[in-house]
């Protein structure tokens, strides 16, 4: 690999650390004009970056608003270099698909986009279905989508059972046995996970990742 | 026992001039007449754009020039008070006056007697109120806990009731956002304060709803607190807009996003029923940058306690101000520093209801321990805002000669006049080292013993069984009438 391949890399792993979706986005240009393989760009470069912002979030050196900035800046590589691989009939692995959203009769969203935000920047893919999501349509989402993991948020006391009903979709739609369901929001507990029969549950947004890579792990 | 509130504060805080007040409202008006506040209720939009506002129907987006907001605005009472079920224990809202309540709506409860921590009930909920009843330092109730064994379309309703059966302290509900559970609300209280014209002159219930942070309200909230408004129910629009999440990491900023929010709100109130008892409502904060999370608490939750009492001064409402806000797991020493200096701030700059006594973790998990030290710390924040008493009197020049050099005041009659007017702890630890070395008690354990003796021993004359049938047959009416949710 030529040293200006080497800066290259350097330099996207940099736009993610620094959280610049728009150099992200230019950087994965400038690999595609460059005749880079898209894969090796976002595997050599960008991922680089989400790995050591990680790490940096981990130790306290980073905020909250760092990895979501640095999300920002991946995606924007990402739909460049994968709409590009798209075309070649080759595709990132994801880390695993997830089906995402608040819970009928709830419409709050920051909490839940964060979480998304996350997921797409560790390497899964993520359906967000939105707001006031009916129960239902949680299991019909994804079964389409062939989701492993299932993420219902609530923030209210009012609308947490209706995780419970998430759940019970899942079963009647025969799901539960191969869909891994991780509950979240302000009111809801890991006692309250566990009596609804989910199999995760995070305090935050960086818990969640976590937890959702261990129950993928574990998976069949 | 009358109520211990906080009666014309010595103590005065300055913390934003009124050149910076302007700035702040004119950048509000501003952001609602430009950006626009999201209504996603037809009958708001239809308010809103009856009196002036450009409306987007397709994003629920609002535009409201700054005049209109500011004729709305002008025309909310002032000064009014809180109702209570006993007169005596009425609330003024004047400008002079600081009250207390309790802090809601948690989802789990550090039992008193065991201290295990578990899922709250209906049952929390009158326990709760019971121990608050109990406490002067509690002017006003809030639903504590959330009843979770109760049906959510009428749990507000059983929550309220609860209250209502051991307490005749005002109550002020943050857990009603549906019509039908505000007209049945409103029916409880009529029924309570004895018809619709009486509840109007004595509001026995106060309705608090929530904003959306940022620059957005919540349907149900908004045609809920329209309910209440036009019964003549004091309504208060509370602005959570955190820093760096749900509002711009800046204080000043934030301030914006929340104020925008709120008089949004309160001007639609106003629209539509002008006149009605409006208050200003906030428990601003920072967003915690490692966690994301709402917690409670810290330098800047204090500072816009006092900065959001500047802002409703300005509009010439009354302010619902969330202080006693702490992230801390269990009371103790970041419980003590959150809540001591919130209550503080939020004093010392005359906020009308300060809300907030007994809940840990960012107000989700209720604590008796921390309830009863929350008294206390009141009565600290009490004291010190009686200030300090300049007079001939208090001058003591007659004790002081009687006494002279070496002597001591102990035993003068000076001493023995005024000594009860210093503060004396019931939970400060004064006693010599080697007591405490013996028994090596604390604040917690008698905070807990004095709760379950509350627990065991206070019970409140009941509600007047007639009433208390009517209340409970208009809570049925509405589980049966209610859609079973989908």
């Amino acid at each position: 690999m030529s040293a200006d391949t080497e800066r290259l890399y350097e330099s996207m792993m940099q736009s993610i650390v620094e959280g610049e979706p728009e150099d992200a986005e230019r950087l994965a240009r400038e690999a595609l004009a460059l005749g880079l393989d898209p894969l090796e760009a976002i595997n050599r470069g960008f991922v680089r970056g989400i790995n050591e912002v990680g790490a940096r979030f981990g130790c306290g050196e980073l905020f909250l608003p760092d990895l979501v900035r640095a999300g920002a800046a991946m995606k924007a590589a990402t739909q460049i270099l994968e709409a590009e691989m798209l075309k070649r009939g080759t595709a990132r692995r994801a880390a695993g698909v997830i089906v995402l959203g608040t819970v009928k009769g709830d419409i709050h969203e920051i909490g839940k986009n964060l979480v998304g935000t996350l997921f797409t920047a560790n390497g899964f893919r993520v359906h967000d279905l939105g707001v006031d999501v009916p129960y239902e349509q949680f299991a019909a989402k994804a079964a389409e989508f062939g989701a492993d993991l299932v993420g219902v948020s609530a923030l209210l006391t009012t609308t947490m059972v209706g995780q419970r009903r998430v759940m019970e979709a899942l079963e009647a739609a025969g799901l539960r046995g191969r869909v891994k369901v991780l509950v979240g929001g302000a009111p809801v507990t890991r006692e309250w996970a566990r009596e609804i029969g989910a199999d995760g549950y995070s305090e935050d947004a960086a818990g969640a990742v976590a937890v959702a890579r261990q129950l993928l792990s574990a998976h069949p | 026992m009358p109520i211990a509130s906080i009666e014309d504060p010595k103590l005065s805080l300055n913390i934003l001039t009124p050149d910076e007040v302007r700035r702040l409202h004119t950048a509000t008006l501003d952001v609602i007449a430009s950006v626009g506040v999201r209504f996603p209720s037809a009958r708001a939009l239809d308010i809103l754009e009856a009196h002036g506002a450009a409306v987007d129907r397709a994003t629920q987006i609002a535009r409201i020039p700054g005049h209109v907001v500011e004729e709305a605005l002008a025309k909310a009472p002032p000064a009014y008070s809180l109702a209570a079920l006993d007169p005596a224990l009425d609330l003024p809202l004047d400008g002079r006056h600081s009250h207390l309540g309790t802090d809601g709506c948690g989802v789990e409860v550090l039992d008193a007697f065991t201290g295990e921590r578990r899922r709250s009930t209906l049952q929390d909920v009158s326990d709760a109120a019971r121990v608050a009843d109990a406490l002067d330092a509690i002017a006003f109730h809030w639903t504590p806990v959330s009843a979770q064994d109760c049906p959510p379309e009428s749990r507000s309703l059983h929550e309220l009731l609860a209250i209502w059966e051991v307490s005749r302290k005002h109550v002020q509900t943050e857990s009603i956002v549906t019509v039908p559970e505000a007209r049945a609300a409103v029916e409880m209280a009529a029924a309570l304060a004895g018809g619709r014209a009486e509840l109007r002159r004595r509001p026995v219930l106060s309705i608090m709803q929530c904003t959306l942070s940022p620059l957005a309200h919540d349907g149900g909230s908004l045609e809920a607190g329209l309910v209440a408004a036009e019964a003549g129910l004091p309504v208060g629009y509370m602005t959570m807009a955190s820093c760096a999440s749900t509002g711009p990491a800046t204080l000043a900023g934030n301030l914006v996003v929340g104020n925008a929010e709120v008089i949004s709100a309160l001007a639609l109130m106003q629209m539509a029923h002008p006149g009605c008892p409006v208050y200003y409502a906030a428990a601003q904060t920072a967003m915690d940058l490692r966690t994301g999370a709402y917690t409670g608490g810290g330098p800047e939750d204090y500072l816009f306690g006092a900065a959001t009492n500047r802002l409703a001064d300005f509009y010439n409402v009354p302010l619902s101000m969330g202080a006693f806000a702490t992230g801390a797991k269990e009371p103790g020493w970041q419980s003590a520093v959150d809540n001591a200096f919130s209550a503080f701030m939020a004093v010392s700059t005359g906020a009308d209801m300060l809300l907030g006594a007994g809940l840990l973790y960012g107000s989700r998990i209720l604590s008796y321990e921390m309830l009863v030290m929350d008294a206390e710390i009141w009565s600290l924040v009490r004291a010190m805002h009686r200030g300090i008493v300049v007079d001939d009197e208090t001058l003591a020049l007659d004790a002081i000669r009687a006494v002279g050099p070496g002597g001591n005041f102990l035993a003068h009659k000076h001493t023995k006049k005024h000594m009860r007017a210093l503060w004396l702890p019931t939970l400060m630890d004064r006693r010599p080292y080697g007591v405490w070395e013996e028994k090596r008690d604390g604040a917690r354990e008698w905070a807990r013993e004095k709760a379950q003796a509350l627990l065991r021993a206070h019970h409140p004359a009941p509600l007047d069984p007639r009433l208390a049938a009517e209340l409970r047959r208009i809570i049925a009416t509405l589980e049966q009438t209610a859609p079973a949710p989908a």
